[in-house]
C-alpha cells in the first residue's frame, strides 16, 4: 500500500520535472514564435556548428585532465588511513558549498593581465603570462569545477576493492604494475565511467565559464542557449532547438561509453571457449 | 644426490618468528619445519595465530623477528610475488572481471607463457577439478563449490612448490565439504605439492593430514601424526580441541599406576616422578559401560542424547562429569558401571591449561 503511494508521488516528480520540461523543449524546437510547426529551427541550428564542435572539444579536454588529475588523486586516497579519507573526500566537497559564479570570479581575479597570479610573476622578476581570454582559461575553469564529480565516483569505487583479490594476483607473481595494470584498473571501470560522464556533460553544456574566463571569442554552446533566453537576440524556439541537438549529441557520446565499457568485459571473456 | 638432500633440509622453516600488531601479540617464538610433500594442517581457534603464520609464509607479512627459510635459504625479503608459493584464499579471491579460464590462466600469463601452452594446461588443470567446459563462465555465475575448483585450479596451474589454504572450505554446506576435503586430499596425493593447510575444523584436520600442528594463543601446543594428536593428546588444551575428551585430576603412583577417580588404574605410562600430579585423558567412546556392581567406578546417568551415530551419555561421579559414547542408550537416573582398561588411559603432565576445561556440566565450549 505505501509502496504503492510513494510511487504515485514519484511518477508525479518525475511527470513535472522531467518529462514535461523535455517536452516543452520538442515542442518549442519544433514550433515559430506564434506556435505553428516549422522544421526552421532545428535546420538553423546547423549554422552554429562551430561552437558545437568547440564545446565537444573543450568540454573532452577537460574531461580527459579531469580523469589524468582525479585517478591518481582518488586511488591515493583510498590507501591513506580511513580518518584522513572522510576528512580529505569533505575537502574536496567543500569548494562545491559555495557558488559556482563566486568560484568562477575567484578565478578571474587570479588570472586576470594585472591579476594575484601576474602580480606574484612580476615580483619574482618573471615575465607576465597572459591565461584570461584564452582557451587554456576555459578549460582550466572547466577543470576546477567539475574535478570532484570525478574523484568521487572513481574514489568510491577504488575504496571498496577486495584486497583480498589484489593479494591473490599478487601470489600469482603480479609486480605492482601488473598488479594495477591487470586488476585494479579494469576493476574501477565503472567509477571512470560515471566520472566521465559526471563531468562531460556538465562541462560541454556550461555557461558563464567561457563568458567570464575565455573572452568573448570563446562562446560555446552552453553560452549560446543562454543569449537566446536571455539576451538581446531573444529567440526560446531556437534556443530549444540547440538545447535538444546538444542533448542528442551528448546522449550519442554517453552510448558510446557504454558501449566501449561493454566491450571491455567482452575482451576478457573472449578467451575462453 | 642432490634431490636426497633436498629431500632432508624442509622445504619450509620458520625461525623464533614473533609478530605482533597495535602491540598485540600473535605469534611469539614461532619455530615449525615443514618437510617437502607433506600435508601440513594448522588447526586453532581463531585468534591462534594460524592465519597470520599462513600469511608469513605466503609473504604478505612480514615478522617482526625470526627467519622465514625456504629450501634452507632466507626469504623474508623476497616478496609474495616471487616467492613460489602460492595460496587459495578463504573466501577465493577469485578475479570478478575475468573468466575461468583468463582466471586459471592469470599467473602464466605473467610468466610469459606461450598461448598453446597455457591452453594446454588450463584445459588439464578443469579436468583435475572437474570443470571442463567451463572455461569461459563468469566468476559470478559459479556456485561456491565451483569457484573453490577454480581457486584451487589457479593455484595449481604455476605448479607451486608450496600450497597454502586458508580455511578454504569453510564456506561451503556440510556434505560438499566432505566431498572437496577427499578431492583436496586425491589432488595433494596425485601432484606431490606440499600443502599448508588452515582449519579450525578438527575432524578436517584429523581426516586430511600427514601432520596436524594444534596452536593456540600464538604457540604449538602439538605437532604430530593425526594419531598422535588423537590418541596421546600432549596436554589438556589439545585434548580438548581434538575431539571429545574426560580430563579429570589423577596422581601418578608409580610407573604405570595411577589414581584418579579415588581409585587406583593400571595404565601404559611411565617416566612421571613420584606422587606426580597430572591430567588423565579417557576418551568418551573407549568406556565400556557395565552394571554398578561390575564397574571400576559408577555413577548417575544424568542426560542421554542421540546424535546419530551413538549416544552421548553424561555420567555424574562424585560430582564430576563424564562423558561416555556409547551405541546403547541408558535410563537418566539410574546408576551404571564405568570400565576402564590401562589403554584406554591416557597420562598428560600438568600444563598452564590444566583446569581449563575438565568435565561436561556445561557444554558452552563443546558446541561449536
Amino acid at each position: 500500500m505505501k509502496s504503492k503511494r510513494l510511487s504515485v508521488v514519484y511518477s508525479m516528480w518525475l511527470f513535472i520535472f522531467v518529462v514535461l520540461p523535455l517536452f516543452m523543449i520538442v515542442l518549442f524546437a519544433f514550433t515559430d514564435v506564434s506556435g505553428n510547426f516549422t522544421m526552421q529551427n532545428v535546420l538553423h541550428v546547423g549554422k552554429y556548428s562551430q561552437v558545437f564542435i568547440k564545446s565537444l572539444i573543450f568540454g573532452a579536454i577537460a574531461t580527459v585532465i579531469c580523469l589524468l588529475l582525479g585517478y591518481p588523486f582518488a586511488y591515493a586516497l583510498s590507501k591513506l588511513p580511513s580518518k584522513s579519507q572522510g576528512i580529505i573526500t569533505i575537502l574536496i566537497m567543500l569548494p562545491m558549498w559555495m557558488n559556482f559564479l563566486l568560484r568562477t570570479y575567484a578565478w578571474m581575479t587570479i588570472l586576470e593581465t594585472n591579476g594575484i597570479l601576474n602580480s606574484l610573476l612580476t615580483d619574482l622578476h618573471l615575465a607576465k603570462i597572459q591565461i584570461i581570454n584564452t582557451w587554456g582559461a576555459v578549460v582550466l575553469g572547466m577543470v576546477y569545477n567539475f574535478l570532484p564529480y570525478m574523484i568521487l565516483p572513481i574514489y568510491s569505487v577504488v575504496v571498496k576493492l577486495d584486497k583480498k583479490i589484489i593479494e591473490a594476483a599478487q601470489d600469482l607473481g603480479a609486480n605492482r604494475f601488473y598488479v594495477f595494470s591487470k586488476i585494479i584498473l579494469p576493476l574501477s571501470v565503472p567509477g571512470i565511467v560515471s566520472g566521465i560522464t559526471m563531468v562531460f556533460v556538465p562541462a560541454v553544456s556550461t555557461f558563464i565559464i567561457s563568458k567570464m574566463l575565455g573572452g568573448g571569442s570563446n562562446i560555446l554552446i552552453g553560452d549560446l542557449i543562454e543569449m537566446q533566453f536571455l539576451g538581446n537576440s531573444y529567440n526560446p524556439n531556437l534556443g530549444a532547438a540547440i538545447s535538444l541537438v546538444l542533448m542528442i549529441l551528448i546522449l550519442i557520446c554517453m552510448g558510446i561509453l557504454q558501449q566501449y565499457e561493454k566491450e571491455e568485459n567482452k575482451t576478457y571473456e573472449l578467451k575462453g571457449r | 644426490m642432490e634431490v636426497n638432500l633436498l629431500e632432508k633440509i624442509p622445504i619450509i622453516s620458520l625461525k623464533n618468528i614473533s609478530i605482533s600488531f597495535n602491540g598485540h601479540k600473535i605469534l611469539e617464538n614461532f619455530s615449525l619445519d615443514i618437510k617437502n610433500g607433506e600435508f601440513v594442517t594448522f588447526l586453532g581457534s581463531s585468534g591462534c595465530g594460524k592465519t597470520t603464520t599462513l600469511r608469513i609464509i605466503a609473504g604478505f607479512e612480514k615478522p617482526d623477528s625470526g627467519e622465514i627459510l625456504f629450501f634452507g635459504k632466507k626469504i623474508n625479503n623476497v616478496p609474495a610475488h616471487k616467492r613460489e608459493i602460492n595460496t587459495i584464499f578463504q573466501n577465493y579471491a577469485l578475479f570478478p572481471h575475468l573468466n575461468v579460464y583468463e582466471n586459471i590462466a592469470f599467473g602464466m600469463r605473467l610468466s610469459k607463457k606461450s598461448e598453446d601452452y597455457i591452453e594446454k594446461e588450463v584445459a588439464n588443470m578443469l579436468k583435475l577439478v572437474s570443470l571442463s567446459g567451463f572455461s569461459s563462465r563468469k566468476i559470478a555465475s559459479l556456485s561456491g563449490g565451483q569457484q573453490q575448483r577454480v581457486a584451487i585450479a589457479r593455484a595449481l596451474v604455476n605448479r607451486p612448490k608450496v600450497l597454502l589454504l586458508d580455511e578454504p572450505l569453510g564456506a561451503l554446506d556440510l556434505k560438499l565439504r566432505k566431498d572437496m576435503q577427499t578431492e583436496l586430499k586425491n589432488i595433494q596425493q596425485q601432484t606431490g605439492v606440499t600443502f599448508v593447510f588452515v582449519t579450525h575444523d578438527q575432524e578436517e584436520a584429523l581426516s586430511m593430514s600427514d601432520t596436524v600442528v594444534v596452536m593456540d594463543k600464538g604457540k604449538i601446543q602439538q605437532i604430530g601424526s593425526p594419531q598422535d594428536i588423537y590418541n596421546e593428546p600432549k596436554n589438556a588444551f589439545v585434548a580438548d580441541f581434538i575431539g571429545e575428551s574426560n580430563i579429570i585430576d589423577g596422581v601418578m603412583l608409580e610407573d604405570k599406576l595411577v589414581r584418579f577417580a579415588g581409585k587406583s588404574f593400571k595404565c601404559l605410562d611411565a617416566g612421571f616422578a613420584k606422587n606426580e600430579p597430572v591430567d588423565v585423558v579417557i576418551r568418551p567412546e573407549d568406556i565400556k559401560v557395565t552394571s554398578p556392581e561390575k564397574g571400576d567406578i559408577f555413577g548417575k546417568v544424568i542426560s542421554v542424547t542421540f546424535i546419530g551415530v551413538h549416544y552421548e551419555i553424561i555420567v555424574d561421579i562424585d560430582g564430576f562429569k563424564w562423558m561416555i559414547q556409547s551405541t546403547e542408550s541408558q535410563v537418566p537416573g539410574e546408576n551404571i558401571g564405568l570400565v576402564l582398561e590401562p589403554d584406554d588411559i591416557h597420562i598428560m603432565k600438568k600444563s598452564e591449561h590444566s583446569g581449563e576445561y575438565g568435565d561436561y556440566s556445561a557444554f558452552s565450549d563443546e558446541m561449536y
